[in-house]
């Protein structure tokens, strides 16, 4: 009778014990909704609040001219492509194609001399000793922490001695130097999180320390690579001090300066024509990040190694 | 031919700190020598100099019938398997293991075959198409061994290689290691090896010779059984064997024309035979040293004619074939490794009986450390 008794009050208590852990687990998860609902709201807020720049010049791009004081919305009334036709002729002899070729003649050999000159450079800060490297390393440093308008007349005046002006070499020639201290900065950072014991097999292996760099390494650095060429490309597409102070001719004109030109090329500025060349500006860099993007956000697998 | 010569090595980083004080060691052809010790003992950096890695200071290290001071990493003729594995985490197993060949320059043929022999070898062979972050650690660590096998080097290098791995992964790849060495020297390849670990294990189950290093200094160069029964100093005494051999300071006393240690009031006598070699320390400190299976159990010993001595129980550890029993002497602790089946069931602080045999004991000079009952 009394152990019947006591296995009912074990049953009973067993019963209340699952009772009370289902509300605390249904409470969790409703915390959780409740949690994860404001999460998203406050995200999307933000989101909304920095895009929306971008969305009105999308929208603006498409309207009149006179729509565009007029009304403060997004959507134009009726879509006018006449911004990207007028805009894209220019109000020059040269379209808006000429400026596109100009611009990437700076940008693609300026991404690619960045992308070799600061592996490299950063291969021998991160994997070799050598005298003197310390100070080199501070003297790297110290650049990062120098305003670049500082160093604008010195170049410049270096230029015309090269007899460089007016042509694209300022602005491409330097990148092959690994000038940009903060991507060697980056990639040194980025070389030093990658474990020896590769490099070391590899030397065993029979690599000297090029091809220990080409096999091994760059193939690991690959994201902090793509990052310094993403980087560096919008930076460059959006470079508007450079060009202006040492390309003189408009035909060598990017289109950073192209957008600025058809802004004061006559007194009245046809805005609906610059939002619309703003638009098409921004979509190589938009889309050169949406591709990259995979690889700017993943991690590094050094699975090779341990874990 | 692929004997490993060590003269007078020696290691000085440009901050002044010795890492390897001039050592002196011959592997022979063919022949498991593993180095063993504590953490910072530098047997890692000893391999690292062999393996070309690391430069060294002083002295030479022989590879075959050559010098190789001088020599890069890939003209040494050794291949190194590392602790962390170093597969090229964007290359297959395959690339892995095929990599060391390209740079060889060794026909494709040739490459293919070596890769698919020791695929079969280490049973990978369905492994070979993947990259090493689809592997578990057992596999990427076979991958690893395989990257050594195919290029058919005459030294191989291990670099704690199994210290990854879970505990019974750890056995069977220890088993594995061990027959690759017996295949190889089956197979008439030169298959000397060098294993790095500070897995006293994996040490004494692996090395035909084990070298016990500390301190960059070398302690003593023996077969397993050797190094147990008869370490050559302290260190290597209180090193090798697990649970540790007991040692606790004494003093040598002659009484009534016997030899007898003398550690506070326990006194305990030698045999003749021990006696004659430490005679010339009677009156002297000296360090006394007992491993765990000879200090036994009253119930199993009771018609010896001396040295027992009752100890008061503070640990047991049941291992379940035997029990280690913490037991305290006036002050000292010592361990007796017992059979639970063979004496009566013992209780903490208990005071029991103990029997030493002091056949099997060892004495060390109080300064030089050195075993001096060998």
């Amino acid at each position: 009778m009394k152990a019947k008794q006591e296995s009912q009050i074990n049953h009973q208590e067993v019963n209340d014990l699952l009772e009370n852990d289902m509300l605390l687990r249904k409470r969790r998860i409703r915390r959780g909704k409740i949690n994860s609902a404001v999460r998203y709201a406050i995200l999307i807020a933000v989101g909304i609040l920095m895009l929306y720049p971008l969305v009105w010049l999308i929208g603006a791009s498409f309207k009149t001219n006179a729509e565009i004081f007029t009304s403060i919305g997004f959507m134009p009334k009726e879509f006018d492509f006449s911004g990207y036709i007028r805009g894209w002729k220019t109000s020059t002899e040269y379209t808006f194609a000429t400026y596109f070729a100009n611009t990437f003649k700076i940008v693609i050999p300026k991404v690619i001399l960045t992308v070799i000159s600061t592996t490299v450079t950063a291969y021998g800060f991160a994997r070799f000793k050598f005298k003197g490297k310390k100070l080199l390393f501070s003297i790297l440093i110290a650049t990062l922490l120098l305003p670049n308008v500082v160093l604008r007349i010195p170049q410049y005046l270096m230029y015309r001695e090269f007899n460089w002006l007016d042509s694209y070499k300022p602005l491409v020639v330097p990148a092959a130097f690994a000038v940009d201290a903060f991507f060697v900065f980056m990639m040194i950072q980025f070389m030093k999180g990658l474990p020896k014991d590769l490099e070391e097999a590899a030397v065993i292996d029979g690599c000297n320390s090029f091809q220990v760099l080409w096999y091994i390494l760059i193939p690991m650095l690959k994201p902090a690579m793509i990052s310094v060429a993403l980087f560096q490309f919008m930076w460059t597409m959006n470079d508007f001090l450079g060009p202006l102070i040492y390309i003189s001719s408009v035909k060598k004109y990017p289109v950073s300066i192209a957008l600025k030109m058809s802004m004061d090329a006559s007194t009245l500025v046809q805005w609906n024509q610059t939002l619309a060349m703003s638009v098409i500006v921004l979509i190589p860099s938009l889309v050169v990040f949406f591709i990259a993007q995979k690889h700017f956000v993943d991690g590094i697998s050094t699975t090779g190694m341990k874990g | 031919m692929a004997e490993v010569i060590l003269k007078k090595v020696e290691k000085e980083y440009p901050n002044g700190f010795k890492a390897v004080h001039g050592i002196d060691l011959q592997i022979k052809d063919g022949e498991f020598m593993v180095f063993v010790g504590p953490s910072g003992c530098s047997k890692s950096t000893t391999l690292r100099m062999i393996a070309g890695l690391e430069d060294i200071t002083g002295g030479e290290i022989w590879i075959g019938n050559k010098c190789v001071n001088e020599v890069p990493p890939k003209d040494r003729g050794i291949a190194m398997v590392f602790q962390n594995y170093a597969l090229y985490p964007h290359m297959t197993a395959y690339e892995n293991m095929a990599f060391g060949l390209k740079f060889q320059k060794t026909p494709k043929d040739e490459i293919e075959r070596r890769v698919t022999e020791a695929a079969d070898k280490l049973e990978i062979t369905d492994l070979l198409k993947r990259k090493p972050k689809e592997m578990s650690g057992g596999q990427r660590q076979r991958v690893a061994v395989g990257r050594a096998i195919v290029r058919k080097p005459e030294v191989f290098l291990f670099d704690e290689p199994l210290s990854n791995l879970d505990a019974k992964l750890r056995v069977s790849m220890r088993v594995r290691i061990n027959q690759l060495h017996r295949q190889l020297k089956e197979e008439g390849q030169p298959a000397t090896m060098i294993y790095v670990t500070h897995d006293q294990v994996e040490a004494m189950t692996m090395g035909d010779r084990i070298c016990v290093m500390k301190l960059g200094e070398i302690m003593q160069v023996d077969t397993p059984l050797n190094l147990y029964n008869k370490p050559a100093n302290r260190f290597v005494a209180g090193f090798i064997g697990a649970p540790a051999m007991n040692i606790v300071k004494g003093e040598l006393i002659k009484k009534e024309g016997r030899l007898a240690v003398k550690i506070d009031a326990l006194e305990l006598e030698l045999p003749q035979e021990k006696a004659k070699k430490v005679e010339a320390y009677v009156g002297k400190n000296i360090w006394f040293g007992i491993r765990p299976e000879h200090i036994k159990s009253h119930e199993t010993h009771s018609n010896e004619a001396s040295n027992y001595a009752s100890g008061n129980i503070s640990i047991i550890e049941q291992m379940g074939n035997e029990e280690f029993v913490y037991f305290d002497i006036q002050g000292n602790q010592y361990i007796s490794r017992l059979n639970p089946d063979r004496i009566k069931k013992l209780n903490l602080s208990e005071d029991y009986s103990f029997w030493f045999d002091m056949n099997k004991c060892h004495i060390f000079d109080f300064d030089t450390e050195e075993n001096i009952s060998l």
